[in-house]
């Protein structure tokens, strides 16, 4: 062995290292907040609110977190996909293939995806105190789906593009109108990819924290209508940290938990739909 | 009727294309409407380089919190660069298709990973790790610090140079590897001359993608960076990045004259500099592909 392969087994083990130290840290994240939020988890803790305040009360669970996350993170994952596939559908269907509009649209696209989501914070709450709206279940929704746009219509339009040119002919070919060939051709054909989309931008929406504060705000009741605030579990997780007490901590802890978990459930949904729907596609 | 609703499908759509780029200037103009109040008053300049922060008497100085930002970025990227390109090369040049296929989806739910989570995790583990570490330094440290929020950054940041530097790595084509290993070149020297070389602007591009995602990230850094509005002096100070310092006093700023308008201007801030950044890496990406042709 000379000095070159020694070189090269060197550098091989530091690349080994560093993959490994990456996927480490990843189980370790994972690992460390099921543990401990495993044993926080109790059915008081996600049937209930929080009894007495959620900084102070020791009693209760989280319930109001669950509910209003998931309000939120659906409510902005509709919203957010009634804006994108419209968008996508003209990107592909309607704009030539070196139009300006396309490309200027997924440039911004590409800069919004960049954004980090507290100027997205700041600027709902811009919007907000220019309506004289008040910090709300509604006002998180529409931030977060603006939050969820960008990534939401990249993946359903990276999908859109893989469409082979042949699919649109035979169908125009057979004179249905562009709106026609997109509705029941295109989307047909693109659905496991757009369900992909959806659900990543859906968790993206669940898990983020810092455009909430400012909008949805924090209350330990569940919201019964659009302009009441929301509670949601990054929030409640962020909240209830830094309290002395240890009874709330471990409202913390489950709230982490609880949504690691959903995180996983949600990728995990990604990869079997990728596979499963694969099928039934023309390639 | 068919037509109709061609050109009707047609017209709606096309409204709700001009948005995205829509949505960014009314960004920068929201942000910027906002802090017009401040800086009616004093000089954008002074602002960003005076140290005092005390909003109850009008003293707005983003200086700590610029440099705090600065640190925790730097911090993170001096871990991340090396060890995201590493893994990156090994994932394309050396790994069996297996290790690949397993290593790929778990650094995309990395990605996935809320960044409370890496908060939650960066208080439990990497805080108490930084306060032991500390001494040994010769520095006491409560572990709320620079190092603490750089760490927890760092592999946050992993996913986003890793995935571009692969989409990178696959777009210099096979030929070249296989010149440059015809010629006697080992498979170490092949990937410094040829594939780092020939991918050099899309390696700058994927750093600095990642920069801005570390520049602009919140909650998990807010959570474990200590939050003292001084200019550290060490990885083991504590800090207070822009970032955090807007999330950390939305309650109050409506109650205190001109916080509001502060805060905004801080937000404006990391707009226009992630914006910079991001535009200059898809410039380098462009170019990269362009060279790739």
């Amino acid at each position: 062995m000379n000095r070159r392969h020694l070189v090269e087994s060197a550098w091989k083990a530091l690349m080994i290292a560093s993959t490994a130290l990456v996927v480490g840290c990843l189980l370790l994240i994972v690992g460390t907040v099921i543990w401990k939020g495993l044993p926080a988890l109790n059915l008081a803790m996600i049937t209930q609110i929080p009894k007495g305040g959620y900084y102070l009360g020791k009693e209760g669970g989280i319930l109001n977190a669950i509910v209003g996350s998931l309000y939120l993170a659906l409510g902005a994952t509709a919203l957010a996909f009634v804006l994108s596939l419209p968008v996508v559908i003209f990107l592909n269907v309607y704009c030539a293939k070196r139009s300006r509009l396309a490309a200027l649209t997924r440039f911004s696209f590409d800069v919004l995806w960049g954004i980090p989501s507290i100027v997205y914070g700041a600027f709902g709450f811009v919007i907000m105190v220019y309506l004289r709206m008040r910090a709300s279940l509604l006002a998180g929704i529409i931030t977060v789906a603006l939050v969820e746009l960008p990534i939401m219509s990249r993946a359903i339009d990276e999908v859109f593009r893989m469409v082979p040119r042949e699919l649109k002919e035979a169908s125009y070919s057979l004179g249905a109108t562009r709106l026609e060939t997109s509705l029941k051709v295109l989307l047909r054909q693109c659905l496991p990819g757009i369900l992909t989309g959806v659900l990543v931008a859906l968790g993206r929406g669940i898990g983020d924290a810092a455009s909430v504060l400012f909008t949805a705000g924090f209350t330990d009741r569940i919201p019964t209508s659009l302009g009441q605030p929301a509670a949601t579990l990054p929030l409640a997780i962020f909240f209830q940290l830094g309290t002395p007490f240890r009874e709330v901590q471990q409202r913390a802890y489950a709230s982490a938990a609880i949504l690691t978990i959903l995180i996983l459930a949600i990728s995990l949904l990604v990869r079997l739909l990728g596979r499963r729907y694969a099928k039934h596609i023309i390639r | 009727m068919r037509l109709f609703k061609e050109q009707a499908g047609r017209a709606v759509m096309f409204v709700l294309t001009v948005l995205p780029t829509v949505l960014v200037v009314l960004m920068l103009l929201g942000l910027f409407q906002k802090s017009r109040v401040i800086l009616a008053l004093k000089s954008f300049t002074g602002l960003l380089f005076s140290s005092g922060w005390h909003p109850l008497r009008g003293e707005f100085g983003l200086f700590p919190f610029l440099m705090g930002t600065l640190w925790v970025t730097a911090v993170a990227l001096i871990i991340a660069i090396p060890i995201s390109l590493l893994t990156a090369i090994y994932l394309s040049e050396y790994a069996p298709r297996r290790v690949r296929e397993l290593a790929k989806p778990l650094i995309d739910l990395l990605s996935g990973i809320p960044s409370v989570i890496f908060g939650v995790w960066g208080v439990l583990i990497i805080v108490p790790l930084v306060a032991r570490i500390a001494p040994a330094f010769g520095q006491y440290s409560s572990g709320y610090s620079i190092l603490a929020g750089g760490v927890v950054l760092a592999i946050m940041v992993f996913p986003t140079i890793i995935h571009v530097a692969l989409e990178v790595f696959a777009s210099v084509p096979f030929t070249l590897r296989e010149a440059s290993l015809s010629l006697g070149a080992t498979r170490w020297e092949t990937i410094r001359r040829v594939l780092l070389r020939k991918g050099s602007q899309g390696i700058i591009a994927a750093c600095v993608l990642g920069l801005s995602r570390a520049f602009g990230e919140t909650m998990a850094v807010l959570m474990v960076v200590g939050n003292v509005p001084a200019v550290p002096k060490s990885v083991f100070d504590a800090g207070y990045p822009l970032p955090a310092l807007i999330a950390n006093n939305y309650g109050e700023m409506m109650s205190v004259p001109l916080y509001d308008s502060a805060l905004m201007l801080a937000a404006l801030v990391l707009l226009l500099v992630v914006l910079a950044f991001n535009i200059l890496a898809r410039w380098f990406l462009a170019r990269a592909e362009r060279r790739a042709e």
